[in-house]
């Protein structure tokens, strides 16, 4: 249970993957203008990188390993999780209005995503078995998760600043993204990858 | 041999996932109507909100799938813009009252009182919040321009003598900068209107002389000078009914009489003090 807990928040805060691993910083800086945008992203990443790794380490372990073509896992799981994304896409779509209104655009930009590539990848480099995977992908996601809510909270706090006219928006956003980062810096080796 | 489980497994994997998504996209296919489409291509896509839907997408699908939704929300997009939406919907057309923001205030820097220096955020928001503002007045435009930087049409330009002006060629009525005004100054009005009132002040005739030199009043020289009775002073302060004043008038002769000039004729897009009379 330990190891669990401690792989949990090893993915999530001290590896975590926006300010400790520079992945999905397409998202990171595009969906973080407001509060509200981010934590419906940040839902949205969690699921799809938890399913589709779960989805992933059974096609690596009953498909690729028999088969001998461990070599193909980057392209196949290309595939699936672009054809699971999509299918997620259809079933909330039709079963839930609701949370399609809230998710909808983000489903289908967080299909080709680095971060949600990254962790099926890194959970098959490091052997994870099958729970591991699943609670690693959880934490990764919870990460992202955080570091955008963050993010977006403190750009929102921002636009209310005297900020130089050549810094205002984005250029502001790398600074703040840069502080964020080197506070996250701070847990640094605490869990080792 | 490798290479062929290779080339198995992916034309399998790929045959797999293609007729497994084009299956659920028949089973599960939800059907919207087209005509949404349409009509948020009509829509100017300002995304101003002054249809009272959170977007233009959320009037298209309102419009089209509740039939009590009237086709002439759309401010900004004017008669032309309703009548294409009345068209794609098969709604009756009606035509859509123009309006422009009408900022109630001639309070500049030489004529308001200012009690205290502020020098935090630039911001009306939060000026007002800091002892209800350093402007004598507790009704007049700070001059922080929150209503400036809120505007999505580039119509409202913040002066070197504080008080926003307002293009009328740019602005399209959508309202975002009356919501956002801490104080409530700006207003929407008919863009035809003859006469306004530049003052937003409630407070009693000496209190607004000792604030500001163009505030109004109260006295309601106005209202007795006006044949048509469109003017009513409610709160010390005179309000023009504009339907009255606009069907009746031609020849206003209450801007004459005001002591303060706090009533003047409606041109836009120059500050009040400026305008001759």
């Amino acid at each position: 249970m330990k190891e669990y807990l401690l792989l949990f928040v090893g993915a999530a805060i001290v590896n975590n993957f926006v300010l400790t691993r520079y992945l999905g910083l397409c998202i990171f800086f595009g969906v973080s203008k407001n509060f509200h945008a981010s934590s419906s992203m940040g839902l949205a990443i969690i699921s799809v990188i938890t399913m589709s790794s779960m989805l992933t380490w059974v096609i690596e372990h009953f498909i690729l390993i028999p088969l001998g073509v461990l070599f193909l896992k980057t392209i196949v799981f290309v595939v699936v999780i672009a054809v699971f994304v999509q299918l997620l896409e259809m079933v909330i779509k039709k079963f839930m209005p609701t949370l399609y209104n809230i998710w909808g655009i983000y489903l289908l930009l967080v299909a080709t995503n680095c971060v949600i590539l990254g962790v099926p990848l890194i959970n098959s480099e490091a052997h994870f078995d099958f729970i591991k995977s699943t609670v690693n992908a959880l934490g990764s996601g919870t990460g992202f998760a955080i570091a955008l809510i963050l993010f977006a909270s403190l750009r929102e706090k921002a636009q209310f600043s005297n900020i130089p006219k050549s810094l205002d928006g984005l250029g502001i956003a790398f600074i703040l993204a840069g502080m964020l980062a080197l506070a996250f810096q701070g847990f640094g080796g605490m869990i080792p990858l | 041999m490798e290479a062929i489980y290779a080339i198995f497994v992916m034309l399998g994997l790929g045959l797999f996932f293609g007729f497994f998504i084009s299956f659920a996209n028949k089973k599960w296919s939800v059907e919207i109507d087209p005509r949404i489409h349409e009509v948020e291509d009509a829509l100017p896509k300002g995304q101003c909100g002054a249809c009272g839907y959170p977007g233009c997408l959320a009037y298209a699908e309102a419009v089209v799938t509740n039939p009590d939704v009237p086709a002439n929300l759309c401010v900004p997009g004017k008669a032309a813009v309703a009548a294409k939406v009345a068209e794609i919907t098969g709604k009756k057309a009606e035509s859509v009252a123009a309006k422009i923001a009408f900022v109630r205030c001639a309070g500049t820097y030489e004529k308001a009182v200012r009690t205290a220096v502020y020098k935090g955020i630039s911001d009306c928001v939060s000026a007002n919040m800091i002892a209800g503002g350093n402007k004598g007045c507790t009704y007049g435009c700070l001059g922080y321009g929150t209503c400036v930087k809120v505007c999505m049409f580039d119509a409202l330009k913040m002066t070197d003598e504080g008080i926003p002006v307002v293009n009328p060629d740019k602005c399209t009525g959508c309202g975002k900068c009356a919501t956002v005004c801490p104080r409530n100054i700006i207003t929407l009005v008919d863009p035809e209107i003859m006469v306004k009132v530049n003052c937003n002040s409630r407070d009693k005739g000496p209190i607004v002389r000792k604030n500001c030199k163009a505030g109004c009043i109260g006295c309601g020289l106005c209202a007795k000078e006006c044949p048509y009775g469109a003017i009513k002073v409610e709160n010390f302060l005179a309000v023009v009914d504009s339907s009255i004043c606009m069907e009746k008038c031609s020849d206003p002769v209450c801007l004459a009489k005001c002591p303060t000039k706090a009533i003047r004729p409606a041109i836009w897009g120059i500050l009040p003090g400026t305008e001759v009379l």
